[in-house]
């Protein structure tokens, strides 16, 4: 993303300028001519359909779409707001899909007008293109509700006003986080609380308005939506029911918003998010008739017979959909229609059913929220203090609706029934909880064929079926096929068992989860027997035995790199092209392509000579940045590549390792020298823990602490290896901590009774996780997936007897230790190692404060 | 060994960092080839060793060189469409080319993204008397 002020116009899943597909001369294409006006979800997935009936052999598709860019999931712009997924991530289909696919694609170019006696469609850009069939799927906008000064006398709105339907605003609102600091989001439905949580993630100060008494009204009762909105309030975000806007304040930016009740909003970020309309103007300047939507059949047609309409844009007996599962089962129903696959198929309406993830909270909802006859059986489980609401509508002895907040464990079993209108447990209850043993009763087996597994894609149990029936054998496969499970991944763990269900358990696990790196199909063990058996001590040697082909990948070189020092020791052949940038030269490569310097600093433990000399070389270098960091050193940041050699020299002292898959750091407490509690000396055993494991590569990053107390003030308890001093001598041993993305208390892997025992068993595991982890797995996966009982069998009562190859392992690897600054400081290791790559494009200065 | 050197330039005005932009350069099935650009002698055969990139200066454009494990050369524009990333810093294989700040990967072959992020340039780069020659 650009930076402040950026106006990013980058076309997502664009193609370069120039690619043309060659058109056939028209007389001699006899296709008839199949016009797509929105290159949305609804749009592109028809064209999808339609291809797959075999459909680009009858029709000459043109796509005609209002945004620049490809077709991406509107569904996922909310962890794109969120900077949880990546806007390239959420491309569906790119310009070359469609190139690929033989569709022409005008994107950019809005359909002004229909000439339905004509049959031809009229372009903004001036252009016009014929057709014999014509789909309408022009989707939905944002609705702006009225409001005193939201828009300038142009008609647009006011700057620092933004609805939340495209890439394009998601791109404003995230380059609007950087400078502003406090948010008022209009619309406490799934979008606005969506935006509201994105937002606050970016520090803003977060203020939600909402119409009505309770949050996601359309999706949930007054209940459910007073728990839902403790837990949003719980994330720091202020709600404001029953609440109406009557002014936006600001002449030239918004700054703020007056409610009805005269209470004043301050705010230099409004998102608008209060529900959309269906995109009409087209189809009503054509003269099609409209209602809400544009008005459709069972077969998606409008009253032309040559026009059809399919997605949010349509009103089918009644009802428009804001969802996009209707908007898949529009685009099966017309493409078998279109193509004459099954020219009886029909569309009878959805029964809407949502899952979702909203402002951190399990969703789940089907159907109606609250009994609407006397005859309907409600049962209702609520535990506020869990921000758990369960509950279901049942009608005739069929299920009519669900809603699942805070816990959607029987989301699978619910959306069947639902679906299927299947026969219920004469004990009701049995619907919301499990009065089994504990064992999840899924029943794939009853699902329908074309129930939703998963809803971003809308890839129904069938089409996972008819995957696995076409040879897709593993769940990856299956998920590259359909989609399933590639959009916010809630429903992975479903699209597994329809997988082996399908399979009859039949599943191979994709051989290459199995790899240890993707360039070499062997898993970590008999890669190793594999090395140690040719004796392949470089990386090169690597591929040209036992890669397909001999073939080198480049995203391999790395993990290999780390294995092969692991095994060799002193005795690796160390190749440039086999090592990450931040391994050639010793500094962790930062966005704008400079570097960070991060002298060793062992526990933590400094001198006013050391601070001193740092000082200098900051000051000589004018080293943009000095910080300390997380892991008790000090970051230069901002280094030029060149400078490396010489600063190293100057400071004098080793490299802290801040860049490399290997031991780092180890933090410690102010131990039992000063402090009043301590029970044991950690500083001094951080000290030897860092001296005698400095540098050593491993899988991931090692980050240790030692702290003298319980009292933990290092974070022992959250670390890759941490020690905690517990009096009388004694110290316990934590490994697989994490204090990262998930937070997990490391376990108990032993209680010892000296620092020289301390030692001994953090070296036993530190070489059993470098000898038996994957590449980039952090101990805190690893534990967890060989098990502590294992390890504690291994790595503690030496169960298996290797126990000695371990330590000798792990000595010959501190053998051969050397640190890499004293080493490429004086002398480089290939001409031009410290030459700069820079200049390159500017990037937006990182302030210095 | 003296550093090549490299004044700090401009960025080139021309488009080539957005996706979707032309990228002048990449031959395209179906269109004319692109014109031969003017060499432009960027450094000595020696500076760029084997297996890894170097960034130089050749015309307006800035580009980086790098020599593989078979000892071939390649050329590209030298800073990353996806975020500026510095490409002569990237890792290498027969290939592709993967940047080392977000690893996104492009093809030696056309300068095409394995990861959706737009073209990067190629150049043509050869051996003339000891020096490496680019046509920019």
């Amino acid at each position: 993303m650009g930076g402040p002020g950026v106006v990013e116009n980058r076309v997502l899943g664009g193609r370069p300028e120039g690619l043309t597909t060659i058109a056939v001369d028209d007389d001699l294409d006899t296709r008839a001519r199949l016009v797509v006006v929105g290159n949305g979800m609804a749009g592109a997935r028809l064209v999808e359909e339609v291809l797959e009936r075999g459909g680009g052999e009858q029709f000459r598709i043109t796509v005609f779409g209002d945004e620049p860019h490809g077709n991406y999931n509107r569904i996922l712009l909310s962890p794109v707001l969120a900077g949880e997924t990546h806007e390239d991530d959420i491309v569906l289909n790119s310009h070359d899909w469609y190139a690929d696919n033989g569709v022409t694609l005008r994107a950019g170019v809005r359909v002004e007008r229909i000439d339905t006696a004509a049959k031809v469609v009229a372009a903004s850009d001036g252009t016009t293109a014929a057709y014999d069939h014509l789909v309408l799927a022009t989707g939905s906008y944002s609705f702006i509700p009225p409001m005193t000064g939201v828009r300038r006398e142009d008609g647009g709105l006011l700057p620092g006003v933004y609805g939340f339907r495209t890439i394009d605003e998601t791109r404003d609102l995230l380059a609007a986080t950087t400078r502003c600091t406090r948010a008022v989001v209009m619309g406490g439905g799934l979008l606005g609380l969506e935006a509201a949580r994105a937002l606050q993630g970016h520090g803003m100060q977060v203020d939600l308005v909402h119409a009505m008494p309770h949050l996601m009204n359309a999706q949930l009762d007054a209940e459910a939506g007073a728990i839902l909105k403790r837990s949003v309030e719980a994330l720091g975000i202020t709600v404001h029911l029953d609440a109406l806007a009557g002014e936006v304040l600001g002449d030239e930016h918004v700054e703020g918003v007056l409610l009805r009740d005269g209470r004043r909003l301050d705010c230099d970020l409004l998102v608008v998010a209060t529900g959309v309309r269906p995109h009409t103007d087209v189809a009503v300047r054509s003269g099609l008739e409209v209602e809400r939507g544009i008005v459709v059949d069972d077969q998606l047609r409008t009253d032309d017979p040559d026009v059809y309409a399919i997605g949010e844009c349509a009103q089918h007996r009644g009802s428009v959909y804001g969802l996009v599962a209707p908007a898949w089962e529009h685009a099966r129903v017309l493409a078998d229609v279109l193509t004459g696959t099954d020219p009886t198929a029909e569309y009878h309406g959805s029964r809407t059913a949502t899952k979702l993830k909203v402002a951190g909270v399990d969703v789940a909802t089907m159907g109606a929220s609250t009994p609407e006859r006397d005859s309907d059986e409600f049962l209702v489980i609520s535990e506020p203090r869990r921000g758990v609401h369960l509950s279901v509508v049942i009608r005739d002895d069929r299920l009519v609706g669900a809603t699942l907040l805070g816990d959607t464990r029987k989301v699978a079993a619910l959306t069947q029934a639902f679906d299927r209108g299947s026969a219920l447990p004469g004990e009701r209850i049995r619907l919301l909880v499990d009065l089994t043993d504990g064992k999840e009763e899924v029943g794939v087996a009853e699902m329908p064929a074309d129930s939703q597994v998963c809803t971003c894609n809308g890839v129904t149990k069938g089409a996972i079926c008819g995957a696995v029936a076409d040879g897709c054998g593993s769940v990856g496969a299956v998920m590259d096929r359909t989609r399933a499970g590639r959009g916010c991944g809630s429903c992975r763990s479903l699209v597994r068992q329809v997988v082996e269900w399908a399979a009859d358990g039949d599943v191979t696990e994709d051989p290459a989860a199995s790899y240890y790196v993707p360039g070499v199909p062997l898993a970590k063990p008999a890669l190793i027997a594999a090395i140690r058996e040719q004796d392949l001590r470089s990386v090169s040697a690597v591929f040209a035995a036992l890669a397909p082909g001999g073939a080198e990948d480049a995203r391999s070189k790395m993990g290999l790199t780390s294995l092969l020092k692991t095994i060799w020791g002193t005795g690796f052949v160390r190749e440039k092209d086999a090592e990450f940038v931040n391994d050639r030269v010793h500094a962790n490569i930062q966005r704008d392509g400079t570097f960070s310097v991060v002298p060793q600093m062992k526990g933590g433990v400094t001198t006013p000579a050391q601070l001193r000399r740092i000082a200098d070389v900051a000051e000589k270098y004018e080293v943009p940045m000095v910080k300390v960091t997380g892991g008790q050193r000090i970051d230069l940041l901002g280094v030029r590549k060149e400078d490396l050699p010489a600063m190293w020299e100057d400071l004098g002292m080793p490299s802290g390792y801040a860049y490399g898959k290997t031991m780092r750091t180890v933090k410690t407490c102010v131990g039992s020298d000063f402090c009043r509690f301590g029970l044991g000396d950690s500083t001094q055993l951080g000290i030897d823990l860092e001296t005698r494991f400095q540098g050593i590569e491993s899988p991931a990053k090692i980050k240790m602490a030692v702290v003298g107390c319980p009292r933990n003030c290092a974070e022992a308890y959250v670390k890759d290896v941490g020690v905690v001093a517990v009096g009388n001598g004694r110290w316990e041993v934590y490994v697989g901590g994490a204090a990262g993305a998930t937070v997990r208390k490391g376990d108990l892997l032993a209680t010892v009774d000296s620092p020289g025992a301390v030692i001994a068993l953090a070296g036993r595991f530190v070489q059993y996780y470098r000898e038996h982890a994957n590449w980039l797995e952090r101990t805190y996966d690893f534990v967890p997936r060989v098990g502590l009982e294992h390890l504690r069998r291994v790595v503690v009562e030496d169960a298996d007897g290797i126990g000695a190859d371990l330590d000798a392992a792990l000595q010959r690897s501190i053998d051969a230790y050397t640190d890499p600054w004293g080493q490429d400081g004086k002398q480089p290791a290939s001409p031009g190692q410290f030459a700069s790559s820079l200049p390159l494009v500017p990037l937006p200065q990182v302030p210095v404060r | 060994m003296t550093a090549p050197h490299l004044e700090v330039a401009e960025a080139p005005t021309t488009p080539g960092t957005e996706l979707g932009s032309p990228a002048t350069g990449v031959a395209v099935p179906g269109t004319a080839a692109p014109p031969a650009g003017r060499a432009h002698a960027v450094a000595r055969v020696g500076d760029v060793p084997p297996g890894e990139g170097r960034a130089f200066v050749a015309g307006d454009a800035q580009v980086a060189v790098f020599r593989l494990r078979d000892g071939s050369l390649h050329a590209t524009q030298a800073a990353c469409p996806h975020a500026g990333g510095p490409l002569a810093d990237g890792q290498t294989d027969a290939d592709v080319l993967v940047c080392p700040l977000h690893l996104y990967g492009f093809r030696w072959r056309d300068g095409s993204s394995t990861g959706g992020v737009g073209p990067v340039r190629v150049y043509p780069v050869r051996e003339v008397d000891g020096m490496l020659v680019v046509d920019v």
